[in-house]
């Protein structure tokens, strides 16, 4: 289980929530551009610090300003799928997937078998030589989910994954991703603001407004908020 | 006719002035646009072969003026030696301590905001502006024998100004700001994306930086240590203001080229036509790999 409760003054609002995601639960986060979605994956991510709060995994505290406990995020063990994919353009599709194998300087053979296995599995073995710069949108994100999953991690986050592709792709990748989510059985965020995401994904959604939880409850009923809180 | 057939005939015979001007002006306004077209673009070209041969004119003199065979002959002359091994030294060495020195400081202006950020901006860019001479008294009033940290330095047996040492520091000096510069561009050019990516996959800092942001800027790095190697070649003021002209100690070439201006102008001549090739072998390289930069960032 991974419980959030953080606050952090933002230049319009403060940021204020508390969530808890269960092990292998798909929560959808939605909300208007700039309502603080981001914000909240970076604080679980480590990449930015709540001002108070605490973020605690299966037990492992992760942040608790009270007893000063910060952990760095390369320590933290989160798959984050970022909204650009943020592939390394130098690097090739093999290498972008194993560098958070080598960068935890696991044994070589281990990464290349480990890799592998990946890469076939999502369909990127035939491209693995390429540079992560010449492939498809589609591909990209393919390749950034495979790069955050293949560390095995305990939180997987995930900001606006569907929005660079074309609606077409989308409609088949959502399937996809919840298949590929479900799999790893990890408690699971994924920011959107798109409504159709939602119901196709999520297990159960927030609504975001001005940093707190608007509305909450199964990703099913989020048709139903449509009706209210975005009339 | 009565009024109104007055003014419908008056209307009819403007209309048709204006028809024939229109016709007439159709064909003048095609023509003295054209004119006009070709005019600007030979005032155009000429403006660019007079910029080309101003800077084309001078170098192309330093060939014609020294024949080949006087040149090589030139090139066994000690005095051309000393000061190419000297240069080529230095100037090595200062480039090494400027990208030692000048990464970190790039990279941290780059990234982050601290209160006398500014303040240290301008300080490091000063030296671009600052005329060498300036930069030579002020290195002597700093490290001189009589200066504010040379004194003490000469107390504990260290003497730093009019030695090979001094040549080095008037280099960094003045060649650092270039460097610092390009390096800053490059490491902004890195989207921190790319950072908070490699962080969560479990890079610490330093795997971070080594793995992700220096390749990433590593052409930019590159192009800014080789321009600050050919300032330090050219470096000609502070040189001879804080560490003298001393054959094979202090003296580089452009210190050499203006000595042999005096005595033996062929010796002169041989050392700026090696500096021309050199410059022209930098300006090729910067080139190339700015190229690259752009093309990566591009696609």
């Amino acid at each position: 289980m991974l419980e959030v409760d953080a606050a952090k003054r933002l230049r319009d609002f403060r940021l204020d929530l508390r969530l808890n995601v269960a092990e292998g639960e798909i929560l959808m986060l939605v909300g208007d551009n700039g309502c603080g979605k981001t914000t909240v994956l970076n604080m679980i991510a480590g990449l930015l610090s709540p001002d108070a709060g605490r973020i605690v995994q299966a037990g492992r505290t992760l942040f608790d300003s009270e007893m000063n406990v910060n952990i760095p995020p390369e320590a933290r063990n989160i798959g984050y799928l970022f909204q650009s994919y943020a592939l390394f353009p130098h690097l090739s599709v093999y290498d972008n997937v194993a560098f958070g194998l080598r960068a935890r300087k696991l044994p070589r053979d281990e990464v290349g078998l480990m890799v592998k296995d990946q890469l076939e599995a999502a369909g990127l073995w035939d491209i693995r030589n390429a540079k992560a710069l010449r492939i498809s949108g589609g591909q990209k994100q393919r390749v950034a989910l495979a790069r955050a999953l293949i560390i095995e991690p305990d939180i997987l986050l995930l900001d606006e994954p569907l929005s660079a592709l074309d609606v077409r792709r989308q409609a088949a990748m959502r399937r996809e991703l919840r298949e590929t989510i479900h799999q790893y059985g990890v408690p699971a965020i994924i920011v959107t603001h798109d409504l159709r995401d939602v119901a196709c994904i999520g297990d159960r959604a927030c609504l975001l407004e001005n940093g707190k939880i608007a509305l909450s409850g199964p990703a099913e009923d989020v048709l139903e908020w449509g009706k209210t809180a975005f009339a | 006719m009565n009024s109104k057939q007055v003014i419908m005939a008056s209307d009819q015979a403007k209309a048709g002035y204006i028809k024939g001007l229109s016709v007439h002006t159709d064909e003048s306004v095609l023509i003295s646009s054209r004119v006009k077209e070709i005019s600007l673009k030979a005032g155009l070209g000429l403006i660019l072969f007079l910029a080309g041969a101003f800077i084309a004119l001078p170098v192309a003199s330093l060939f014609i003026k020294s024949p080949l065979d006087v040149t090589l002959r030139s090139l066994h002359d000690p005095v051309v030696i000393d000061a190419l091994r000297l240069s080529l030294t230095t100037s090595a060495l200062t480039a090494v301590t400027v990208v030692i020195m000048g990464t970190p400081v790039a990279y941290v202006n780059a990234r982050f905001h601290y209160p006398g950020k500014e303040v240290l901006d301008s300080l490091i860019d000063l030296p671009v502006i600052m005329p060498p001479a300036v930069a030579g008294i002020a290195l002597l009033m700093a490290f001189g024998r009589m200066g504010i940290l040379g004194h003490h330095l000469n107390a504990l047996g260290i003497t730093i100004a009019f030695t090979t040492v001094a040549v080095v520091i008037a280099q960094v000096f003045v060649s650092s700001p270039l460097y610092i510069r390009q390096a800053r561009t490059s490491f902004e050019g890195v989207a921190p994306e790319y950072e908070n990516a490699a962080r969560t996959l479990g890079a610490s800092r330093v795997y971070t930086f080594s793995h992700v942001i220096l390749p990433m800027a590593s052409n930019g790095l590159i192009s800014g240590a080789i321009m600050a190697f050919a300032r330090s070649l050219g470096e000609f003021g502070a040189t001879i203001m804080f560490a003298g002209n001393f054959q094979g100690r202090t003296q580089t070439m452009p210190l050499a080229i203006y000595t042999a201006m005096q005595g033996d102008l062929d010796v002169s001549l041989c050392i700026s036509i090696i500096l021309v090739a050199i410059s022209f072998v930098v300006i090729a390289m910067v080139k190339i790999l700015t190229r690259r930069v752009h093309k990566n960032a591009g696609s």
